[in-house]
C-alpha cells in the first residue's frame, strides 16, 4: 500500500513558498481549500489536490475566483478550517466576498502570491502592488488583518498564524506573500505536531430560545457556532443586530461597524509583529516587508561595515499598520527608506505615521526586487 | 383567535421577524410554506438541515427560517452551499433564491455544481424579473415582455432553466406553479431526500413590478392563469418546456436519475498502492 504522508510532515524539508504555505495549512488542521488556477500561486492548489485525500480532507478546483472565496466561507461555518490562495486578478474577484467574509465574521485565510498588476499584468514576475487593496479591496469600512513572509519557512509559519489569527478575532486573514517568496526554493524545518500553536475559535453555550448569534464578549469578539450543531445559524451580509437579523438603520450600522474595527484595533497589540534588526542606534532606517526585507537586510549589513549607522525594520503584520512602532522609529531616525515592489503604497502609511519625524524617502521598483546595493546606494546617498 | 394560538408553522418560521418583506400577491408565501411543509414532512432532522440564499426578494426565505439559515451575497449562495456541504456531508443543503440571482449573476455557479453533481438542492422562485430593485428584466424575462429596463418590449432571449439544469448535469428536475402546492412540495420532499443536485423551478407571480407593467392582473389573477394554462407533462425533454410571454406553461417531473455525486468520486486513499505512486 502506498504510504500516505501525514498531515504534519515533521523534519527538515527543501521546498518552496507554496508548497511550505500548504503544508503550514495541513498542519494547523485546515481540511478544506477552494481555488482556481494562477500564476503563481497554482502550486499551492496542486499541493493541496494531492494532499487533501491523504489527510481526508476536501480540495475543490471551483470555476472562478468569487465560488472560491464563497465556498471556504461555507465551509468555515460547517466547522472546518479552510483557505483558498490566489495572485492579483483573483484577488479582485475575490473581494467581493472578502468583505462577505469580514460582515459574517468568518475565520478562514486568504493568500495572495503578488505578482505585476493591474490587470492581467506581470503573471510570472513579482509585484507588492495589492498592499492597499488588501486593506480597501471590499467596499465599506473594515479591518483587515494581513501578513508578509519572507521566506518558505514564514510561508509555512505564517499560514499557520494566519489561521489562528482568523480563529481568534473571527475573520478572513490575509498572507500577502509575493512571487519571489512563493517560489523561492529553501530549507524549511517543520515541527513536531505537538509543538505547533494552535487557536480554535470560541464556541458560544449550550443553545437556549435566548441565543444571540453576534453577542460579542469583552475582546468584542462572539463565540461561533457552526452549522448543523443546533443553534439555528442566522447570518446575512445585510447590517443585523446581535440576533443576527438585519438592522436597516443608522443605529445599527454604527454599533456593528464600530464592533468589526475595533475587534482589530483594539487588539493591535496582540496582532501586530514586526522585526528590528540594528535600529537601536539607526539614523537610516529601511521599512520593509516580504521579499524586499532580505534585500534590506543585506543592504543594512554592508552599511554597517562601511560604519554607517543604518537599521531595519521589517513589517511582519502590514495590516492593521504598527503606527506606534513607525512613530518610535521615525523619532530615533534621520531617514527611513521604504523599497516597495510597487509605485510607493505602504510608504504612505509610513509617511502618515512619522509625523514629520524624519525624513521619509519611497524607493520603488516594478516587476522585479531590489537588489541590496540599489537599497545600498540610497542609504550612502542619504549618510553623505 | 386567542392572543396564544401559534400557527402550526411557527416553530419552522422565526414568528419574531414576521411581518415579512414581501408585497401582497406575491408567490413567496406559498413557496415558503411548500418548502416548510416538504422539510417538515421528509422526516430529516431539522438541525442538519440548512438553507442558503443570494439576494432578492427569495433570498429573504432564509432569514425567515427557523434552521441554520445564510443570507450571502448576489449569485453566490450556490459556492457558499457547496462549501458547507461538502466540509459537513451530514448536512441537507437547499439554496432557495430567484431567478436573476442564480442565473444572471450565479448562472456560472450554478452549470458548475450541477456539472459536479454536488449533492444539495435549488429551488428557484422564477417571477419573470428582478423584484426587488423594481422591476427589471433578467435572464428569464420572455421575449416582448415589459419591465423597468425593457420599456419598448424585452429584446433578449430567455433561459429555459428547466433545460439548462438538466444539460448541466443535474440528477432531479422539476418545475411547478405556487398553485400547484400539494405537487410542489411533494417535489421539494423528494429532491430534499435525493441525493445529488437537484432543480426545482417554480413560477410565480409578481404583481407589483412584472404582472402590473404586463396586465396580468393581481396576484390571484396570476395564479388562476397559472391554474388554467399549466399542462402536466412528467418525463418529457426539458427542451419541450420552453416558456413564452402569456403562452403555456409545461410542469411536472422531467428528470429523476442516479449518478455518484462529487463525494462519491472521491479517492480512495486505502485503495493506493506503492506501484501507482510514479
Amino acid at each position: 500500500m502506498r504510504n500516505i504522508k501525514p498531515a504534519v510532515l515533521t523534519g527538515e524539508h527543501f521546498m518552496n513558498g507554496d508548497y511550505a504555505c500548504a503544508e503550514g495549512a495541513l498542519a494547523c488542521g485546515c481540511r478544506f481549500f477552494a481555488g482556481y488556477p494562477i500564476t503563481p500561486a497554482t502550486e499551492i492548489s496542486e499541493k493541496m489536490s494531492r494532499r487533501m485525500p491523504e489527510v481526508g480532507g476536501i480540495f475543490i478546483q471551483m470555476e472562478d475566483e468569487m465560488a472560491s472565496m464563497n465556498a471556504i466561507l461555507g465551509a468555515s461555518w460547517a466547522g472546518v478550517k479552510s483557505m483558498t490562495a490566489t495572485s492579483g486578478p483573483g484577488f479582485s474577484l475575490m473581494m467581493e466576498n472578502f468583505g462577505l467574509g469580514i460582515m459574517m465574521e468568518v475565520p478562514c485565510v486568504l493568500v495572495n502570491i503578488q505578482r505585476g498588476g493591474p490587470s492581467t499584468g506581470l503573471p510570472t514576475l513579482v509585484g507588492q502592488q495589492d498592499m492597499m487593496q488588501a486593506r480597501w479591496g471590499s467596499h465599506g469600512d473594515y479591518e483587515v488583518i494581513a501578513l508578509t513572509p519572507s521566506s518558505p519557512q514564514e510561508m509555512f509559519d505564517f499560514t499557520i498564524k494566519a489561521f489562528n489569527l482568523s480563529e481568534k478575532y473571527r475573520l478572513p486573514v490575509l498572507l500577502m506573500s509575493d512571487e519571489i517568496v512563493g517560489h523561492m526554493t529553501e530549507k524549511i524545518v517543520i515541527p513536531k505536531e505537538k509543538d505547533i500553536k494552535i487557536v480554535n475559535r470560541k464556541k458560544p453555550e449550550k443553545y437556549t430560545d435566548k441565543y444571540l448569534m453576534y453577542k460579542a464578549d469583552k475582546d468584542l469578539v462572539p463565540p461561533m457556532a457552526n452549522a448543523g450543531e443546533g443553534y439555528k445559524v442566522i447570518t446575512t451580509g445585510l447590517t443585523h443586530d446581535e440576533k443576527g437579523y438585519p438592522a436597516m438603520n443608522a443605529e445599527a450600522q454604527e454599533k456593528l461597524i464600530k464592533r468589526l474595527c475595533d475587534k482589530i484595533l483594539k487588539n493591535k497589540a496582540d496582532i501586530i509583529e514586526t522585526q528590528e534588526r540594528e535600529t537601536e542606534d539607526a539614523e537610516i532606517i529601511v521599512v520593509a516587508y516580504g521579499s524586499p526585507a532580505r534585500s534590506a537586510l543585506s543592504a543594512v549589513k554592508l552599511a554597517r561595515k562601511e560604519g554607517i549607522k543604518a537599521g531595519l525594520l521589517r513589517l511582519i503584520t502590514v495590516w492593521p499598520f504598527p503606527d506606534e512602532k513607525i512613530l518610535e522609529v521615525a523619532n530615533k531616525a534621520k531617514t527611513i527608506i521604504v523599497p516597495e515592489i510597487n509605485r510607493g503604497q505602504i510608504v504612505r502609511e509610513v509617511e502618515r505615521c512619522s509625523h514629520d519625524k524624519c525624513h521619509v524617502i519611497s524607493l520603488p521598483k516594478l516587476g522585479d526586487i531590489h537588489t541590496p546595493y540599489e537599497i545600498l546606494k540610497v542609504i550612502k546617498e542619504v549618510n553623505k | 383567535m386567542s392572543m396564544n394560538e401559534i400557527h402550526p408553522m411557527d416553530k419552522l418560521i422565526r414568528a419574531d421577524r414576521m411581518p415579512h418583506i414581501w408585497c401582497s400577491g406575491c408567490g413567496l408565501g406559498t413557496n415558503f410554506t411548500c418548502y416548510l411543509t416538504a422539510m417538515e414532512k421528509s422526516g430529516l432532522d431539522l438541525d442538519k438541515c440548512v438553507i442558503v440564499s443570494g439576494i432578492g426578494c427569495t433570498g429573504r426565505i432564509p432569514g425567515y427560517t427557523n434552521i441554520d439559515s445564510f443570507h450571502t451575497t448576489h449569485g453566490r449562495a450556490i459556492p457558499f452551499a457547496l462549501g458547507l456541504k461538502l466540509a459537513n456531508p451530514e448536512l441537507t443543503v437547499t439554496v432557495f433564491s430567484g431567478d436573476g440571482d442564480l442565473f444572471a449573476i450565479g448562472g456560472n455557479h450554478f452549470i458548475h455544481a450541477a456539472r459536479r453533481n454536488v449533492d444539495i438542492n435549488i429551488i428557484c422562485v422564477n417571477n419573470f424579473n428582478y423584484g426587488m430593485t423594481g422591476g427589471q428584466f433578467g435572464p428569464t424575462t420572455p421575449l416582448d415582455a415589459i419591465t423597468t429596463t425593457s420599456p419598448y418590449g424585452n429584446y433578449e432571449h430567455p433561459f429555459n432553466l428547466v433545460d439548462l439544469a438538466a444539460a448541466s448535469g443535474a440528477v432531479y428536475v422539476a418545475r411547478w406553479t405556487s398553485i400547484h402546492v400539494r405537487r410542489l412540495t411533494k417535489s421539494i420532499q423528494e429532491a430534499l431526500l435525493k441525493k445529488g443536485f437537484t432543480f426545482i423551478e417554480i413560477i410565480s407571480p409578481c404583481p407589483t413590478n412584472y404582472g402590473r407593467r404586463n396586465k396580468l392582473g393581481d396576484g390571484l389573477d396570476e395564479m388562476k392563469y397559472y391554474r388554467e394554462h399549466s399542462i402536466i407533462k412528467h418525463g418529457i425533454n426539458p427542451k419541450e418546456a420552453d416558456l413564452s410571454f402569456n403562452g403555456e406553461i409545461v410542469v411536472g417531473k422531467f428528470v429523476d436519475i442516479d449518478k455518484p455525486t462529487f463525494l462519491d468520486n472521491q479517492p480512495d486513499m486505502s485503495q493506493m498502492s506503492v506501484n501507482n505512486k510514479k
